[in-house]
């Protein structure tokens, strides 16, 4: 059964209020598209969980869509500050929850496994753990030293953007995996975005690199260049032009706004504000192919 | 005498290249630390490997990656893992041999902040947090940091402990079951901070022109001195072309203090 359809009707049914968002992509595969969708339909109160909040979240904070963030590192990715989540932090105005990269992957981990929670080592340092009720220590029942649990994260929905998928939602991505596969699991809703929707055929030639099934799954979108300005391995490369320019734009609440109305709020969908970036933008975002060797399966 | 012309980071990064051993698994950061170990690599350490947080294993950039997860980490690599098998498989399981940390401070016993300046609760400067780095300083084998030598960088005891130096002193990383060696090296721009046997930062050694005075106005604690000061080796022609020519040529990382 096919469970394409538009992303602006993903977004409208499947996220909701008040709801725990998890964007997923490590600095890779980031679903800005669908950010964008959600700022456009103004949804409100939103917990928006992701290890490095990036500037999707930044946008998301800066358009009003947000309660509170959960976080483990948060920084413009080789340029700096996050402005916009740290001054609202700073101010005292959104929510914020702490973690390691390894606690909060961790989360996921557990949620994707149907845990209650999950154990790691110990890290010497007892700052954060002292600042966040949710990093607890217990004893090792097999008579080590103690370890660290941190609780399942379940997220209402979870939006996911891949390289190829079928219409069903298995998907094939590569490159950086971050915590795609996790937050799927975890998830109790997914919405998939793809560069490309191909045959189901085109899946079942290499089914190791299907890390997500279709039967967890709730909603797949073909929105080709959805991660812009971070990359989809293999399609076009990482803008860190705009990166920069972003530190720049969210100084100021006027400039934030301006960007948020013309490229955001002026333009209807992805496809208009690929558009919109040019020509000379689409030229320096495109990539040589560098094919991997094919390996054999075998006919049985 | 040497003639030749350096930055205060070329002279970290080239410092730090060299703490680097031929085969090391090294745990990379953008920026610096990423330089320092393709450094090591075209010099001395060939065989090093290079890990980055994102999950990409054995990685040879082809140009100078801009962020964690530049796509030519990706390219070319060895392996390519999810970020929970990074950090469990190859951080937790003690698969990493050096660790290269950031952070806005780093106190005397090589404890690192890099979370908050003020309460946690009500922050005066919010900063980025923990990232890896907290895993990174526990469980890799030998830990190094690179960072100018300013004094409201290096304060007695840091305001938040984000990562484990050797904590309150020799013997606490220990008692909390953690398996690597520790802050084993602060490389600045006036010289190296070692750790003496009770886990306190002292200086060990001093770049050439630099001095002890230097070293202990710009230290937030009474800097002790070790008994044989070394002078680090001076930069050389061969170090210098290979980062400005090959690995940063339009100088992002490589100028300033860093």
């Amino acid at each position: 059964m096919t469970k394409l359809v538009p992303l602006s009707e993903a977004i409208a049914v499947n996220v909701n209020d008040g709801d725990v968002l998890y964007a997923a992509g490590f600095t890779h595969l980031i679903p800005f598209a669908a950010g964008h969708e959600i700022i456009r339909q103004r949804k409100r109160e939103l917990t928006l969980a992701r290890a490095t909040p990036d500037l999707i979240y930044d946008q998301m904070v800066a358009a009003g869509c947000a309660r509170k963030v959960i976080f483990s590192y948060m920084g413009n990715p080789g340029v700096g500050s996050l402005r916009i989540v740290r001054s609202a932090i700073e101010q005292g105005k959104l929510e914020w929850e702490e973690y390691s990269h390894f606690g909060m992957i961790t989360r996921l981990q557990a949620g994707a496994s149907g845990l209650p929670f999950l154990p790691m080592n110990q890290i010497g340092a007892t700052d954060l753990e002292k600042a966040n009720p949710n990093i607890k220590r217990i004893p090792d029942p097999f008579g080590g030293k103690d370890v660290i649990v941190v609780p399942a994260l379940n997220p209402d929905v979870a939006i996911v953007h891949v390289q190829r998928a079928d219409a069903n939602g298995n998907a094939h991505l590569w490159g950086i995996i971050g915590e795609q596969k996790e937050a799927a699991f975890a998830a109790k809703k997914v919405i998939l975005t793809a560069e490309e929707i191909v045959d189901e055929s085109v899946i079942r030639s290499d089914p190791n690199r299907t890390m997500i099934p279709g039967i967890v799954v709730s909603a797949v979108c073909h929105v080709p260049f959805a991660c812009h300005p971070s990359y989809a391995q293999g399609y076009y490369d990482r803008d860190n032009e705009f990166y920069l320019a972003w530190d720049k734009i969210s100084e100021s609440a006027e400039t934030t706004k301006q960007y948020v109305e013309e490229w955001i709020y002026g333009v209807k969908d992805r496809s208009e504000y690929w558009e919109k970036l040019g020509a000379e933008k689409h030229r320096r975002l495109k990539v040589p192919q560098q094919m991997s060797e094919p390996i054999n399966y075998g006919q049985y | 005498m040497n003639e030749l012309q350096y930055s205060s980071a070329e002279l970290m990064i080239i410092n730090a290249a060299r703490l680097l051993r031929d085969g090391d698994v090294v745990f990379v950061g953008v920026g610096q630390p990423n330089l320092a170990c393709n450094l090591a690599k075209r010099t001395h350490a060939p065989n090093l490997v290079m890990i980055y947080e994102a999950g990409v294993i054995g990685a040879e950039p082809a140009r100078l990656p801009l962020s964690i997860g530049d796509p030519t980490l990706v390219s070319g690599s060895l392996s390519v893992v999810s970020m929970y098998d990074i950090f469990a498989n190859y951080l937790q399981r003690g698969n990493v041999d050096v660790g290269f940390m950031g952070g806005a401070q780093i106190d005397k016993n090589g404890n690192i902040n890099a979370t908050v300046i003020g309460g946690y609760d009500h922050p005066k400067v919010r900063l980025p947090g923990s990232g890896g780095s907290q895993e990174i300083a526990a469980w890799a084998n030998r830990c190094y940091i690179m960072t100018p030598h300013q004094k409201r960088r290096f304060p007695e005891k840091v305001e938040f402990m984000t990562s484990a130096g050797f904590i309150g002193g020799k013997g606490d990383r220990e008692k909390a079951g953690l398996r690597g060696g520790g802050m084993l090296a602060v490389v600045t721009d006036i010289g190296i901070l070692e750790p003496d046997k009770t886990g306190e930062m002292i200086l060990t050694a001093l770049h050439p022109g630099k001095t002890v005075e230097q070293a202990r106005e710009n230290t937030g604690w009474d800097l002790k001195v070790n008994a044989e000061l070394r002078t680090t080796e001076w930069v050389t022609e061969n170090e210098l072309r290979i980062l400005r020519e090959e690995l940063d040529p339009t100088g992002i990382y490589l100028k300033g203090g860093g």
